[in-house]
């Protein structure tokens, strides 16, 4: 900028200046007047503002990884930059394949199923008047609270080769027991029940919360019009519990690209041979990260989960604010 | 009398549910009671055929890991939540003042950190090789310190306190800061329980970063506790030597029933508290709207 303020002025942003750059000098101005209007709460937020920046941000900067060929003792930015080579594991191994589908496949299982499952029990919850709701509640919600490794000692108890006693049961009946932790096509089915179990009380809690929530003038009324608790149930209940379906089922959507690491990595055991049907992407990140495995590569497919994972819970909720505003989330 | 006996299905059904639900736990339960020489006789079973609390002396015969598991836990979850609490609050107040300039795009800086991330390994290189955080506490509570949902829950619960409550303290002539300590915080304690019971359970749950960052023996909080357990025994019983480590290990060892007792001490506690706390679960989600 040839724009030099001429010697023996104070050179602060306030100073008026040639004609062109007035506008941009008040705004700056301006700008700097609200500041320090502003600087109380500015100073408030500052920390946060701060631990955001360093825990948040900056490792959205280290995304660039994907496309570098990175080496511990040259760090994220020492490291070669290799362009696209680091996607292209996507289209040769089948790991990438089979760790996105079981992703998504998973993931979408997941949503729907708990979503359908606990919108019913807090269609049926709300039909009972007893004292009995409190102790269903606290049982459903009981699986909520134990962490996704006691989950592991519990499949194990379940699922054990030699003690199990799914394998009890099965010799029971004069069938050979299995050796589930060894096989695939078992988790397929045996993954989102335990996703349910874990996940139902929570679901439950929040749909029985938004029915509580709604008005009881509505029931009056239709009651005084004689309709029937079923007919109250589908034509009052579940229409006003729409927008809270619609806001957890985007979210759920965007997160569809995050898999749940501890019910993938603690319930199958990370034993290689359920990989085929167990294995999702956060595991697989997690094992290049800690075990021998291809740190570029889980680079690659974490870039893509970070990008995708932003494209589509900004569609959803574009495609939600085109069919209802008011129940977008942003 | 149609209605009643909708009543009664519905309660069988529930009944039916909660049973199914309950159900693991008792298989743990009792597998932790039984003796080992049933469990290799019989398998695991919901009624031990012979009970027996071996299992629990020797978990108790040697409780120092227990301890220290129990120690760092602690520690973690009550720096964690103290430290979490205070900067959620710090953070979410400024954003709810509609009257502050700046507030849209700072609870849009904190929203997109709900959308986007750098995913686990920026992550995880950040912590080891930038902040040097790997084997500390602070890997285990720094990471949680402020979630953006609690930003969110805590701005929707500061929303609603009444602007003329901070506008009188302005004429006074209180200073922000002041506001935001002698009246925001003491006037916002019930949501500050809500979200702390929500955010103790966190960290009293915490495995990740544990899983991740620690693996020096001083720092190995509960629950990384039990997943060396489970991994060990694991390794055990999937290698090609199974059947000679189960004649020589097990036989001598009560490793079975020991493991699921250890489990049960190390989260039965909590499992009893936490469902008396169950219905702040509940108002957390429906202190703040989520809507930003």
């Amino acid at each position: 900028m040839p724009n030099i303020p001429p010697a023996g002025l104070p050179s602060s942003h306030e100073q008026p200046a040639a004609p062109v750059p007035v506008k941009r000098k008040s705004w700056l101005a301006k700008e700097l007047w609200h500041i320090r209007r502003n600087r109380e709460l500015i100073l408030l937020a500052l920390p946060g503002v701060l631990f955001k920046l360093i825990i948040a941000y900056l490792p959205m900067v280290g995304l660039i990884l994907a496309f570098k060929y990175f080496r511990y003792d040259q760090g994220i930015f020492g490291s070669k930059w290799v362009g696209f080579d680091n996607f292209e594991f996507l289209f040769k191994a089948q790991d990438a394949f089979r760790i996105i589908r079981n992703t998504l496949l998973y993931n979408f299982t997941y949503i729907l199923l708990t979503m359908a499952v606990s919108l019913l029990m807090a269609l049926l919850l709300n039909e009972l008047t007893s004292k009995l709701i409190k102790v269903y509640q606290t049982t459903l919600f009981l699986p909520y609270f134990i962490s996704m490794v006691l989950v592991g000692y519990i499949g194990n108890a379940f699922l054990d080769f030699q003690n199990g006693y799914l394998n009890t049961i099965l010799e029971l009946f004069g069938q050979k027991g299995h050796n589930w932790y060894l096989e695939t096509t078992p988790w397929i089915f045996i993954l989102p029940l335990v996703a349910l179990w874990k996940g139902v009380g929570f679901s439950t809690l929040v749909y029985f919360a938004g029915i509580t929530g709604i008005s009881t003038d509505y029931y009056e009324a239709a009651r005084l019009d004689g309709a029937s608790r079923v007919q109250m149930m589908t034509r009052i209940t579940l229409p006003l519990l729409k927008p809270l379906v619609i806001i957890l089922f985007i979210l759920g959507l965007g997160n569809i690209f995050r898999g749940d690491f501890g019910l993938h990595y603690f319930v199958p055991n990370n034993v290689g041979p359920n990989f085929p049907t167990t294995d999702i992407i956060d595991t697989y990140v997690y094992r290049a990260l800690t075990k021998l495995g291809d740190i570029n590569s889980a680079a690659a497919v974490g870039f893509l989960q970070s990008v995708v994972g932003l494209v589509t819970v900004v569609t959803a909720n574009l495609i939600v604010r085109r069919i209802d505003k008011d129940n977008a989330l942003f | 009398m149609k209605i009643k006996i909708a009543d009664i299905v519905i309660n069988l059904y529930f009944l039916i549910v909660c049973l199914l639900i309950a159900m693991p736990f008792v298989l743990v339960i009792a597998i932790s009671l039984s003796s080992e020489n049933s469990l290799h006789q019989f398998g695991y079973q919901f009624l031990p055929k012979e009970w027996s609390l071996e299992a629990y002396r020797i978990v108790f015969e040697k409780p120092e890991p227990l301890l220290r598991g129990y120690g760092v836990t602690i520690a973690i979850t009550v720096i964690g939540t103290v430290l979490s609490l205070f900067m959620t609050a710090l953070m979410a107040y400024p954003i709810s003042r509609s009257d502050f300039r700046y507030q849209r795009p700072l609870t849009f800086y904190v929203f997109f950190t709900m959308l986007f991330n750098g995913g686990l390994i920026p992550f995880y290189i950040l912590m080891t090789q930038y902040l040097h955080l790997k084997n500390t506490l602070a890997a285990l509570i720094i990471p949680a310190v402020m979630s953006p949902f609690n930003i969110m829950i805590m701005k929707g619960f500061l929303d609603k306190i009444s602007r003329e409550i901070i506008e009188s303290a302005k004429v006074d002539g209180a200073k922000e800061y002041r506001i935001f300590f002698i009246i925001i915080l003491p006037l916002s304690t019930p949501a500050l329980a809500t979200l702390g019971l929500f955010i103790a359970f966190g960290y009293w749950n915490e495995w990740f970063n544990a899983l991740l960052f620690i693996d020096n023996d001083k720092y190995v909080p509960l629950q990384l506790l039990l997943v060396r357990i489970l991994s060990q025994a694991e390794f055990l019983a999937n290698s090609p030597m199974a059947e000679v480590a189960d004649k020589l290990k097990f036989a001598q060892f009560p490793t079975l029933t020991v493991r699921m007792a250890m489990a049960i001490v190390a989260s039965g506690p909590m499992l009893v508290i936490f469902p008396f706390f169950q219905k702040y679960f509940v108002k957390g989600l429906t202190v703040g709207s989520l809507k930003g």
